[in-house]
């Protein structure tokens, strides 16, 4: 701590040299001009990258696809641009599939990772000192490895002729399978290997929230409970469950809203014929060059995310406040 | 309690396995033999040395070094900032706005982001024809905007935890704010930034979603190899490449914590004694 020992030894009659007024015109001049810059700076980048791209993709998406470049073009005249893209997305069910697709394999995700997420967050909560850094670590470490690598390690357990997939076919084969010995058990392409993946993906998201929430809690409360008689998943349910609701609904958030919109997963481990809305997205936007109608499956997306994200940012800072 | 922690015990173990496994099988696998990714064949490490004879690969990941070098550094910077102004700035016209757009690139669907973003660039050229293509500039410029929201996440908490006397103390001496900034706030907060940037370099140099819509000819990210090789299937040379990379990330991260850990025990250390020394 340079800046302690440094203080000690400046002279106290150096400061006052110039006339007071003067110099504290000065200091509000310069401190003005360092607030402005540090909060101009991202504030513009922000705008310029961030907000207005959205601005185009709503204008986009009130326009018409032509062949041209860019492919879209609009009305000579008010008001330019019109709704039917909206109306041909709420009339044909490849949409309203790929969102029904979306928001269900995207909710039994998040139940999932809830299911598995909750008892860990708690768990790591309720340990100590060296161990609870060390399982955090643990949490982290897949948050930072590369995402797209795991979802190809699953792939690889799930391929059938894997050590996974044949262990789990001999356990089915000797247990509970009635009819002929199956081969392996076809689970790439299939709806449980994208919830699974989607599950795996996002689990670190749900942790880390409900970890940190649950880590405030204070224990006396469940201790006096139990004291008074209560039995600890009398405790649970009483008093960590109804406390910990924000970090619940914090990490289902985090995991649902992105998942919605989950490209990648689906694609490597899906079944071809349930695309999910990123999916069609994509489909629409690369392969049949109709810029405007991904652009408003888009803005339709992020207009159905609304209130989810309304939702989390509410949560979200109470659980700060908390 | 016994009967909870035997559950919570499982649950963890459950977890972790969960975590774990698929990562230790690839591992395992990528020292396989054999040209089936997933029976064993033998030990071998041919695929290791087959990967670096990739010229594909290797300038995938050089490029995919560069961008996430130079848009980590960037997006480091206005992170900081941004972290800084809503930790300390209570009050300024938009903040509200400030704060969702700082927010939002967080639990944005990448497609979306994506999509938004290309759209942004091909309006430009027809405005004001920059970028005359999308390539390595489009991709920094969009890797600089979403990773600046995780980088600002942890600024902003770091700020908010900070003491200000300091800083004051060095003002009220007649520093310039430039200057308290480089010389007290700076070394102090230099941890939180040193982790703001790993998160920020490992986020720009993992995406694929958004890279692959503001990528253009030519410009192939180490992500967008992987992904156009896997979706053929699985390949023994991916299982090497991919056993490599999540062998470097997990030792940055694992040292970068310890350092972490030791730099705040040290801090901890020095503002006891400060204390101590001034009483």
């Amino acid at each position: 701590m340079a800046g302690i020992a440094a203080s000690d030894s400046v002279p106290a009659g150096r400061v006052s040299e110039d006339a007071p007024v003067a110099r504290g015109f000065r200091q509000w001049l310069d401190r003005k001009a360092w607030r402005d810059t540090i909060i101009a700076t991202p504030f513009l980048w922000l705008l310029l990258f961030f907000l207005l791209p959205f601005l185009i993709i709503f204008a986009i998406s009130l326009g018409q696809a032509t062949i041209a470049q860019p492919p879209v073009e609009f009305a000579a005249e008010w008001p330019y641009g019109s709704l039917d893209n909206y109306r041909l997305i709420a009339s044909d069910s490849l949409y309203i599939g790929g969102y029904l697709n979306s928001l269900i394999y995207a909710s039994i995700s998040t139940f999932f990772c809830l299911l598995i997420g909750y008892p860990m967050a708690l768990a790591i909560a309720r340990s100590r000192g060296s161990t609870r850094n060390l399982l955090l670590l643990l949490v982290i470490l897949p948050f930072w490895t590369s995402f797209l690598l795991r979802v190809y390690a699953w792939m690889g357990l799930l391929s059938n002729n894997s050590w996974f997939n044949q262990g789990l076919t001999w356990i089915y084969n000797h247990s509970f399978n009635f009819g002929p010995p199956l081969n392996a058990i076809p689970m790439m392409n299939t709806d449980f290997a994208v919830i699974l993946g989607i599950t795996y993906s996002y689990l670190p998201f749900m942790v880390l929230p409900l970890y940190a929430t649950l880590e405030r809690l204070d224990l006396t409360l469940n201790e006096a409970a139990m004291d008074l008689g209560s039995r600890p998943v009398e405790g649970f349910k009483d008093i960590t469950l109804p406390l910990s609701i924000p970090g619940i609904i914090a990490g289902s958030m985090l995991v649902f809203i992105p998942a919605t919109g989950e490209l990648v997963i689906p694609s490597l481990m899906g079944r071809a014929d349930s695309p999910m809305i990123g999916r069609v997205i994509n489909d629409e936007f690369s392969l049949n060059r109709d810029w405007p109608v991904a652009s408003a499956i888009a803005v339709a997306l992020l207009l159905m995310l609304v209130v989810p994200i309304m939702i989390y940012n509410h949560y979200q800072s109470r659980a700060d406040v908390a | 309690m016994k009967q909870r922690s035997i559950f919570l015990l499982s649950c963890l173990l459950f977890g972790y396995a969960f975590f774990y496994i698929p990562i230790f099988s690839m591992i395992f696998f990528s020292f396989n033999k054999s040209r089936l990714a997933t029976v064993w064949g033998g030990f071998s490490t041919e695929w290791y040395g087959k990967l670096f004879a990739n010229d594909q690969v290797i300038a995938a990941a050089l490029l995919s070094l560069k961008i996430a070098l130079i848009s980590a550094t960037l997006a480091t910077i206005f992170g900081t900032m941004a972290g800084m102004a809503l930790a300390r700035f209570r009050r300024f016209s938009g903040r509200t706005l400030f704060s969702g757009l700082v927010s939002a690139p967080l639990i944005m669907p990448e497609v979306i982001t994506g999509l938004s973003m290309l759209l942004l660039f091909v309006s430009m050229r027809d405005l004001i024809g920059w970028p005359e293509r999308n390539g390595f500039a489009t991709i920094t410029i969009a890797h600089i905007t979403f990773t600046m929201s995780y980088i600002s996440v942890v600024m902003q908490s770091r700020f908010s935890t900070l003491d200000v006397s300091l800083e004051e103390a060095a003002q009220d001496l007649g520093a310039k704010p430039l200057k308290v900034f480089f010389v007290i706030t700076l070394p102090i907060v230099a941890p939180a930034i040193v982790s703001g940037f790993l998160l920020g370099f490992t986020i720009s140099i993992d995406d694929l979603v958004i890279t692959s819509f503001t990528s253009g000819p030519g410009a192939n990210t180490l992500p967008m190899v992987i992904f156009s090789k896997v979706r053929l299937g699985l390949n023994p040379e991916i299982n090497a490449l991919a056993s490599l990379i999540i062998a470097v990330v997990a030792s940055g991260v694992i040292i970068s914590t310890i350092y972490m850990a030791q730099a705040e025990k040290r801090r901890q250390r020095d503002m006891q004694m400060a204390v101590q020394a001034n009483e």
